[in-house]
């Protein structure tokens, strides 16, 4: 065992001091640097924001009210009043069927003349719904609306008959998100990919370049430690996410109106969480690839697009097929998407973040172990 | 001569593009990766998913519930809690999308015909999720209710819906993915190979070995955009053909048209590469300006989302998106047999956007050469 | 301990290819310039990183200041200073900025800085340039820059990886005296480059090929070795590189190169006595042949067996174009071009006549690749015209592009591509058909001998394949004007004898060659030479005159080099006048 004097100490402390403040002048002057870091990550919040919606509101219907009574006319007026629907007229529904065709509109709702006949008989009254399946998110919503205006209607109708209620009435409680605003939990998943952005894509970027520069060459060759390399790398670009998350924070609270309901501590906290595997991420596929080109790709293919698409931000992760389930317990994003969307929707709850907390470190340390082997002071 | 000239460029921009193994790799391995993995994985549809019960009612009508909610598929496990604390507690941590709680009167309340309430407790930071959830379990629940003796009774003001889902009968999300896939992987691959084109060579320094033969520049533009576009064709060959094949989705409508179509979409998707690469002076910058291009272009679209559900001051920027318009068609013609005159309506923006990139990017281009 | 470093039979492989590093062992003295001397790819790079430790060798020891590099490459680093190629600067920080952080990572101690800052600036004479960031720097700069940054915490053993590429012969003499200085107090330089008059100059070299060490010693141990096998042949009458040509096929010269209106040649070494009179007379009556003294590249040739024939196959296969027409084949007049408000050529007036090789010398950014760019049609002028083959570079570019062929300066063909499909690609860029084609390609795959390599990638070729198959490229379609930007950088001097020979020979067939470049030998080629300086013409002459113009007391035979740094002293002193 070696015994480390003062003095040595304070060299270490001074050379990382350095490394630090020289990676902060290179961010503070690329461009490429603030554009990943501050401007990509406020297109993506305002893209999901406001572009991605996944709630249908103003779905363009047609209707046809084959013969007119005040009954029909009744339903059909509550299917013009649906927040839900944005609604053309026409008595024929032939008149529809190549709007249906060519997308125009997403479905065809027609009350048949034999509605109001049919409203006395057995089997209770019938009207016909024409759904363009050719997206089937979009019909899925078309065919829940129309339900349930149509329920709505006849609710109200059997009171106003005297009729006995339904038997069993639903109370739903959405929890945490009671209008189920997509945006609620779109814009804070956003935030999530933001970060890979800047641990993930950004940090691979400017070690490649260092590379590809010789710049790595120069330092290595003084008497700095491959521990302190790395460090003064990860430490500003922890930083530099840390920011970039904070920028999104304030934008989602403060213009999209996205509740804070939990604490700042254990929101930074999650995201300190989350940026080890990310910077880990950075640094192993710089340290393999030692080029730009490829570990970009490498980055977008292994960071960006998995944590968009397989996190659980957008699509179910219970409904994707068993191997794909099991490539996700290894994905960082998968374990703080959760735990992020709970601190803006529901608040605290440590169970589950100690849990993401741990998986996220895990997933971290495997991630360091191995750049750190790539990045011992050796080239070729 | 200027076809021999022309050829021998073709040829080059490919065996720049195909030789190197690298190359090779990143066009043809995340393509198909993606194809596979977003096809199964990118599904809106809510299946195997699990839900909670507290069956606090000690009835038949309670166990019929319970019973029948086992029965539907689309559910995966199925915990069955006894305090209000533990239901809680399975919303909170995610472990169910959905908690149902029966009430110790429900078998009651429904014998004495009275009003019968059970409470589900969804997870709204799922919205999407919870929602469908929402949906197959007030079908559960209304299918029950219409068995009660006061469900038989009220029967005559239950409206029922005769749904036909027109081109897709049984809404098969594979239908949907598969053909968008086409559309946006092609935007992929043309966007890179083509942005990268130039940059690359100004990096290497072939650039300027080209600009001194007697190539004239719009035939160095047209080498750049004939061998992309070539990659560009044989991928969507590629990923009609797994459709096809290996998705099982319907080809109704004409192949020539989509294949029409689809040679002014990958003009304008190249058009827009080429002028990012006339724009760039590095490799580096001409990546981030193709994912600065594509990111949006993916999210606009009415891929994700519909574009109606886009605010009204953002629905003119899809106006400007290839993509937008190709996904028209694509599904237009592989679900719907959409007719050509709405093909071609969806292809004239395409050829106006390839017009212009590419007359900006040559602009660009000739104005570096000064 | 005089022994700085000791690398005992070093071998180090990358992947199959050929042991870069091939038993190598030796060692360097302090106080002394070693320089490790060979052509790109000879193992040099290579060499300096295994005496950082910052790369191991496969087997044998390295040991830097008495510490093996497997066991303590911490403590190696700790006392040396590097320079890497490119000089590991971070161009987006100051140069200030760049020393403070160097100073940091080697420990300086902060009482110390100020004095050694100051003496660093002052001896770079990078003072005024302080805030300036490093990117924005000109090569010259950057390198002493560099430098400064290795010297920091003034390093027993200073290691300097090809200091001298893309650096103009200024600021490479600065460099030099700095590095002596250094030398002086006893440190220990070790000092890599392909330039062959570099090694001169040093103490001590490594002669590098190929990963095998041709020679250790002092640089004059090897010219010791042919000294009066060395002779100048000058006063020739008639063409002179036919008679360079006629001469290389006796059999008792093993090489030659032109030198101004002279030929240098050197002979075998059991013929040297009595074979000069009758070489001589190839020259012609009045020729003289005069013993010379040798230098590094003569003994270097001889070491590696002789330098090629004379003859070039592909000038015999040339089709003779009409010499001596009155109209000039290149021809730039008041060629201007600006960039905003910065001028990086100013009417720059000259004609080459056919059969003619016109030589662009100038340090860095002193706009002789603006003037290349623009007589080959790379850029546009911004004023005067340009002409090649009689046509205008404005209105028939073209016309004109179709009838020249082009050299760039690093390798610049597809590496992607085999070298049969980059053939294949520039013959039909340049519009050869059918039969005529596939005879062209045939006739250069033969030339250049590219049989086993047709189905290579050209990235893989060794360096004097490439050079080949850049020649072959530019050649193919016959032009008439040849463009060499720099064509034979940091090649080994054999390869560089075949390209020059085969230049030779399609001159004397009415080819028209501009070349530029940064080998003052190779410039003593050119029939005449345009001095660039400050974007202007500052002499335009035969090398003989513009040697002849700077001749003085003290130097009665100048190089070259002097002439250049003597023209462009005298400029500085006329514009400050």
């Amino acid at each position: 065992m070696r015994t480390e004097t003062a003095d040595q100490a304070s060299d270490r402390c001074r050379r990382l001091a350095t490394l630090v403040r020289k990676e902060t002048w290179q961010i503070l002057r690329d461009p490429s640097s603030i554009l990943i870091a501050f401007v990509l990550p406020l297109i993506l919040l305002f893209l999901f924001g406001f572009a991605v919606s996944l709630d249908a509101n103003k779905t363009r219907v047609g209707l046809v009210v084959e013969s007119k009574t005040p009954m029909t006319e009744d339903l059909a007026a509550s299917f013009r009043a649906s927040r839900y629907f944005s609604v053309a007229d026409a008595y024929d529904r032939r008149s529809f069927e190549q709007d249906l065709v060519l997308g125009r509109i997403r479905g065809i709702i027609v009350i048949t003349p034999t509605f109001v006949r049919d409203s006395v008989g057995r089997f209770g009254p019938q009207i016909q719904l024409i759904v363009d399946g050719s997206d089937p998110n979009t019909a899925n919503f078309v065919q829940n609306y129309v339900q349930s205006t149509v329920s709505n209607w006849a609710a109200q109708r059997s009171t106003e008959l005297a009729t006995p209620s339904p038997a069993i009435r639903i109370e739903p409680r959405f929890w945490f998100n009671q209008e189920l605003t997509s945006r609620d939990f779109l814009v804070p998943g956003a935030i999530a990919i933001v970060m890979t952005l800047v641990g993930t894509l950004l940090t691979s970027l400017v070690i490649a370049r260092e590379w590809e520069r010789g710049t790595m060459e120069a330092v290595m060759a003084t008497p700095v430690t491959a521990a302190e390399l790395l460090a003064g790398k990860i430490f500003p670009y922890f930083v530099l996410g840390m920011a970039s998350m904070t920028l999104c924070v304030l934008v989602a609270v403060l213009l999209f109106r996205v509740p804070f309901r939990g604490s700042i501590f254990s929101l930074y906290l999650l995201s300190a969480a989350f940026l080890i595997p990310a910077l880990g991420q950075g640094l192993l596929i710089s340290a393999a690839t030692k080029n730009q080109f490829l570990a970009s790709q490498l980055a977008l293919i292994t960071g960006f697009l998995p944590s968009f698409l397989l996190s659980g931000f957008l699509f179910e992760i219970r409904s994707m097929p068993l191997p794909i389930q099991w490539l996700t317990t290894i994905l960082p994003a998968r374990h703080l998407i959760p735990s992020l969307l709970t601190v803006f929707l529901a608040g605290d709850l440590w169970p589950m973040f100690l849990r993401s907390i741990a998986f996220m470190l895990t997933v971290g340390a495997i991630l360091f172990a191995l750049a750190a082997r790539n990045v011992s002071k050796r080239i070729g | 001569m200027w076809w021999t000239r022309l050829k021998a460029l073709i040829i080059k921009e490919l065996l720049a593009i195909l030789r190197d193994p690298k190359g090779r790799i990143i066009l043809i391995v995340p393509p198909i990766a993606q194809l596979v993995v977003f096809s199964f994985a990118a599904t809106l549809e809510v299946t195997n998913v699990d839900v909670a019960i507290l069956n606090r009612d000690s009835g038949r009508w309670g166990q019929e519930l319970v019973y029948r909610i086992h029965a539907r598929p689309t559910f995966g496990r199925i915990f069955m809690v006894d305090s209000p604390d533990a239901l809680r507690s399975a919303i909170d941590m995610q472990q169910v999308v959905a908690a149902i709680q029966i009430g110790p009167s429900f078998s009651r309340d429904i014998e004495a015909s009275a009003s019968a309430d059970i409470q589900i407790i969804f997870d709204g930071r799922k919205s999407n999720a919870s929602q469908i959830v929402a949906g197959y379990l007030a079908q559960i629940v209304g299918e029950l209710a219409a068995e009660t003796p006061a469900g038989k009774r009220a029967a005559p003001v239950s409206v029922g819906v005769t749904l036909r889902n027109w081109f897709n009968p049984n809404l098969n999300y594979k239908w949907f993915i598969v053909p968008n896939l086409v559309a946006a992987i092609a935007l992929l691959i043309g966007l890179i190979v083509s942005a990268l084109s130039i940059a690359r060579e100004r990096e290497l320094g072939t650039f300027d070995q080209l600009l001194v033969s007697p190539l004239r520049p719009h035939e160095i533009l047209a080498g750049k955009v004939i061998a992309p576009m070539m990659i560009g064709l044989v991928h969507m060959t590629i990923f009609i053909l797994a459709a096809r094949l290996v998705f099982s989705v319907p080809l109704r409508g004409s192949l020539l048209l989509l294949y029409g179509s689809g040679l002014f979409y990958l003009l304008s998707v190249i058009g827009v590469g080429l002028l990012i690469s006339a724009l760039s002076t590095t490799q580096q910058q001409a990546i981030l300006g193709a994912f600065l291009f594509m990111v949006p272009a993916m999210l606009l679209s009415g891929f994700a989302t519909p574009i109606e559900n886009m605010p009204d001051w953002l629905q003119p920027l899809t106006r400007v998106n290839p993509l937008r318009y190709f996904l028209v068609i694509v599904i237009g013609v592989f679900i719907k047999a959409m007719p050509w005159q709405e093909i071609v309506s969806n292809t004239i923006p395409l050829a106006l956007i390839a017009i212009t990139t590419m007359g900006m990017a040559s602009w660009l281009f000739r104005r570096r050469l000064e | 301990m005089d022994t700085f470093v000791r690398l005992t039979d070093i071998v180090k492989r990358f992947g199959h290819a050929p042991a870069a590093l091939d038993t190598v062992s030796g060692s360097i003295r302090g106080g002394q310039i070693t320089g490790l001397v060979g052509p790109d790819g000879a193992g040099k790079t290579t060499l300096i990183r295994l005496m950082t430790g910052l790369m191991l060798p496969d087997s044998g020891t390295v040991h830097v200041l008495d510490l093996d590099s497997r066991q303590n490459p911490a403590g190696i680093q700790a006392s040396i200073g590097y320079m890497p190629q490119r000089f590991g600067l971070y161009e987006d920080l100051s140069v200030q900025e760049n020393l403070n952080l160097y100073a940091d990572l080697r420990g300086l101690p902060k009482e110390d800085r100020q004095a050694v800052f100051h003496e660093l600036l002052t001896f770079t004479d990078l003072s005024r340039f302080a805030g300036r960031l490093a990117g924005k720097l000109s090569g010259g700069m950057k390198q002493k820059l560099g430098l400064a940054c290795a010297l920091l915490r003034k390093p027993r053993l200073l290691l300097l990886d090809e200091p001298s590429v893309g650096v103009d012969p200024i600021s490479r003499r600065d460099l030099w005296k700095m590095v002596e200085d250094l030398a002086k107090q006893g440190v220990s330089v070790v000092w890599s480059t392909a330039y062959l008059d570099e090694a001169e100059a040093c103490d001590c070299v490594f002669l590098l090929n190929q990963g095998k060490l041709l020679f250790t010693g002092a640089p004059a141990d090897l010219t010791d070795r042919i000294k009066g096998r060395v002779f100048k042949l000058s006063g020739v009458e008639g063409r002179r590189r036919l008679i360079l040509a006629k001469a290389l096929d006796r059999p008792n010269v093993i090489d030659g190169v032109l030198q101004g209106e002279a030929i240098r040649l050197v002979m075998r070494a059991e013929e040297a006595d009595g074979a000069p009179l009758e070489v001589a007379s190839l020259g012609g009556k009045n020729a003289k042949l005069m013993i010379t003294p040798p230098r590094f590249e003569d003994a270097f040739v001889d070491l590696l067996g002789g330098g090629p024939s004379g003859h070039s196959k592909l000038a015999e296969s040339t089709k003779m174009r009409k010499a001596g027409d009155a109209g000039a084949v290149i021809e730039a007049k008041d060629l201007t071009k600006r960039f905003g408000d910065f001028t990086a050529a100013k009417d720059i007036t000259f004609s080459i006549p056919r059969g003619e090789i016109f030589g662009l010398l100038g340090p860095n950014g002193a706009g002789k690749s603006t003037t290349f760019k623009m007589l080959c049609g790379l850029l546009k002028p911004t004023g005067g015209a340009g002409r090649v083959a009689g046509f205008d570079l404005r209105r028939d570019v073209a016309e004109a592009r179709n009838r020249l062929g082009y050299m760039a300066q690093k390798f610049s063909l597809y590496g992607d591509l085999s070298v049969s499909q980059n053939l294949q690609f520039f013959a039909g860029v340049y519009g050869l058909r059918g039969d005529y084609r596939r005879e062209r390609i045939a006739l250069v795959s033969e030339i250049f001998s590219f049989a086993p390599y047709l189905e290579m990638s050209a990235k893989d070729l060794p360096l004097g394949l490439k050079q080949r198959l850049a020649l072959a490229c530019a050649v193919m379609h016959e032009p008439e004007a040849l463009f060499l930007d720099e064509p034979t950088s940091g090649v080994d001097p054999i390869t560089r004898r075949e390209f020059w020979s085969h230049i030779n020979g399609l001159v004397e067939k009415g080819v028209t060659v501009l070349v530029t470049t940064h080998f003052m030998d190779e410039a003593e080629y050119c029939d005449r030479i345009s001095l660039i300086y400050r974007g202007q013409s500052i002499a335009l002459g035969s090398p003989d005159e513009l040697k002849a113009r700077v001749a003085s007391v003290d130097n009665s035979d100048p190089t070259m080099e002097d002439a250049f740094i003597a023209l462009i002293k005298q400029q500085d002193q006329a514009s400050l006048a």
